[in-house]
């Protein structure tokens, strides 16, 4: 014990020396924090809006200031044809294009009909398909308004219509942020485990010092405690510092307790820590390590959930998120702070923790050689 | 092959190995590098008396450093059996660990700690403290106590030479391990470290030191020279100088690669390589040699041409070695 205690002392002074590190363990979470969560915005404002009027009427004006007014959209360009229309989204000057045809208005209050087409720059995916999907909905509001001037609605509604009206649960405001920012911390505990930890033992590689280490009588399991017991606390006090910006900040207070996120962030720590001691088991110098840890961190943030929903992923991808640490504590944490789930709520993600855990730990001490053939 | 026949004489004759410090017999290490097949250690033997300060000499790339990691335990031999202070490094690794003090060729602290927090980290791992082994280190550590807050890093070569060697003596080792402690350390401290190992030797503890100065051979009891994985001779630094057997004589003029080549042109002589500000020369038949050698300056039309008779050291026995050897 008197070993160990020594060798955190040790760790922990070398840790508290390097200014360079102190900085970035706690500067980057609070930039990370204060940037990420208002720039990663979910809502798509400000598409560029084309229009190609081929009627110049009454109803086809209203129709795109209607458009324009929702704050969604920017009159970019008005052309005459479609062609040309096309020419402004290939020159990127315009997201959509609203084609009204020619005599819109006339088919629309003779036949009760009229047509529009609607053209969506589809190489910006997420912009393309949430574009499409309000400018949808602001003709329907449209043409709900046209049908409300001109009917008189009978007592009993000729065809009956179905109004759906919703609440968001958990997050009634739709507050992005609520959403982003624990997650947002997930992702930057998860920096700190897996390349701080693994950075450090392949520092000592390179400077030689391992192998003074290696000579004499220490205990394996007295070295991997003695580098993993450090940075796990550095990374529990990051977590700290994440919570106390979110509530400040963003006000953001978990409806569960901060003790149930600090049990289930305890044990992934223990098993992203224990995938960076892997790491350096392997690697030979920083660059390595770093790039294996940077490619990891950046498949498994990407995988999480925290960008892009799990379930919209094909199955393969959410098989792969099935063995991603990380996607099972943004789960949790979304879990506890949006929902207020308890323990018993979270048992298996700590089971599966408490796997990932055992399973990077284990390879990572047996991996570890005193000695080389 | 020589020399291998008598390091096994050497071993059986004493008998009981248990009274060595350190044995080495036929050990073998080869790395694998991109499919081709490198010998570091081609089947060497040897034995360390104990308290004995033992030199391995030998150029880069001998294989000096694989035999230092097999001996400490952090390399596993392909084959042959080695043990030190008795313990077998294979089976008894742990017990070795315990007893051996190691200072690799690169300096390897923490140059972040401090010259203190150094030696506690390294008194610590080996499960005993500073103030245990004190008289160990004393005289040693005197002489950097005066900056023990300033960290490693910021020390000059020959200080941090002197910490290495406290943290490799904190433990008291019974045999230490120095691997190439001199490279990159000016003239003076070279001096200073081996007085130091001097003064090790006396409180008993057997030193096994590598390195690639030929001058430093002179200061251990006894040397090993070591070229590309094989031991060419063991024997005490006059024994060795003595197996030199012939006539050596030094040459100069001002015309040095000139001279070189009219001399290697003649067929009497056996080698000529550049020593310095001189050429080393040694002839096949002893017979008039200096007038041959005056000679063939006057014949070359060599100014300031002189030549004497010198006595050989380790670095002529080891080039005279590598010829026989390498023909």
């Amino acid at each position: 014990m008197r070993v160990l205690k020594f060798l955190l002392q040790k760790e922990l002074r070398q840790i508290f020396r390097d200014k360079a590190i102190i900085r970035v363990l706690f500067i980057m979470p609070m930039i990370q924090l204060l940037i990420l969560p208002l720039a990663a915005d979910y809502e798509i404002k400000n598409i560029n809006l084309g229009v190609v009027d081929h009627d110049h009427s009454e109803y086809s004006r209203k129709l795109v200031n209607k458009i324009i007014s929702s704050g969604y959209f920017r009159l970019k360009d008005y052309s005459p044809s479609f062609e040309q229309g096309l020419h402004a989204i290939e020159k990127d000057k315009t997201d959509l294009i609203l084609e009204i045809p020619a005599k819109f208005e006339r088919d629309l209050v003779k036949e009760n009909e009229a047509t529009l087409l609607v053209a969506v720059n589809a190489i910006n995916g997420v912009k393309a398909g949430l574009g499409g999907a309000y400018i949808q909905g602001i003709i329907q509001g449209y043409n709900q308004d046209v049908r409300m001037q001109w009917i008189q609605f009978p007592r009993i509604n000729p065809q009956p219509t179905i109004e759906v009206t919703f609440s968001d649960w958990f997050n009634p405001n739709m507050n992005y942020r609520v959403f982003m920012v624990p997650g947002i911390l997930v992702m930057l505990v998860t920096i700190i485990g897996s390349s701080f930890a693994s950075n450090n033992i392949v520092r000592e590689k390179e400077m030689g010092t391992i192998e003074q280490i290696n000579v004499s009588p220490i205990k394996k399991w007295q070295f991997i405690l003695g580098k993993l017991i450090p940075f796990w606390m550095l990374a529990l006090v990051v977590l700290t510092i994440g919570f106390t910006i979110a509530r400040v900040v963003y006000g953001i207070v978990p409806l569960g307790h901060y003790i149930t996120i600090y049990i289930f962030a305890s044990i992934y720590l223990l098993a992203i820590l224990g995938l960076g001691l892997l790491l350096s088991t392997y690697a030979q110098t920083q660059q390595q390590s770093m790039l294996v840890s940077f490619f990891l961190t950046m498949i498994f943030n990407l995988l999480s959930g925290l960008f892009t929903p799990i379930e919209s992923m094909p199955a393969w991808a959410q098989m792969i998120t099935k063995f991603n640490p990380v996607s099972y504590f943004i789960e949790v944490m979304r879990m506890v702070v949006l929902k207020g789930s308890g323990l018993s709520d979270i048992r298996y993600h700590i089971l599966a923790m408490l796997g990932f855990a055992i399973f990077f730990n284990s390879w990572a001490i047996l991996n570890y050689r005193k000695r080389s053939g | 092959m020589i020399a291998d026949k008598k390091n096994i004489d050497l071993i059986d004759s004493s008998g009981n190995k248990a009274a060595k410090a350190i044995t080495v017999e036929n050990i073998v290490k080869t790395y694998t590098v991109k499919k081709t097949v490198v010998d570091a250690l081609k089947g060497i033997s040897f034995a360390v008396e104990k308290g004995e300060i033992f030199g391995i000499i030998g150029p880069d790339g001998a294989g000096k450093t694989s035999l230092f990691r097999i001996l400490t335990t952090l390399l596993l031999a392909d084959s042959g059996k080695a043990t030190v202070d008795g313990y077998d490094v294979v089976k008894d690794y742990k017990a070795i660990r315990n007893r051996v003090g190691y200072m690799p060729g690169k300096f390897s602290l923490y140059q972040d700690l401090s010259i203190q927090e150094n030696l506690e980290f390294f008194a610590t791992i080996f499960n005993t403290s500073i103030e245990e082994n004190y008289d160990m280190i004393k005289e040693i550590y005197q002489q950097i106590e005066p900056f023990k807050t300033r960290k490693a890093g910021q020390l000059s070569g020959g200080m941090k030479q002197k910490l290495a060697l406290c943290c490799a003596l904190i433990h008291k080792p019974s045999v230490l391990f120095l691997d190439e402690p001199t490279t990159g350390v000016d003239a003076v401290s070279r001096k200073e470290f081996w007085e130091m190992l001097h003064q090790l030797k006396l409180q008993g503890i057997t030193i096994l030191v590598s390195t690639p100065y030929m001058d430093e051979a002179g200061l251990c009891d006894r040397v090993a020279l070591i070229q590309k994985g094989v031991i060419l001779s063991i024997n005490t630094p006059k024994g060795i100088t003595g197996e030199f057997g012939k006539p050596l004589w030094s040459v100069k003029a001002n015309e040095m690669f000139h001279l070189m080549n009219s001399i290697k042109a003649d067929p009497e002589v056996e080698s000529c390589y550049p020593f310095g500000q001189y050429h080393h020369v040694v002839f096949k038949s002893q017979e008039n040699v200096k007038e041959k050698l005056e000679r063939i300056a006057r014949e070359g039309n060599y100014t300031g041409f002189e030549v004497h008779a010198i006595e050989p050291n380790i670095e002529d026995c080891f080039m005279a070695l590598m010829n026989t050897h390498n023909p």
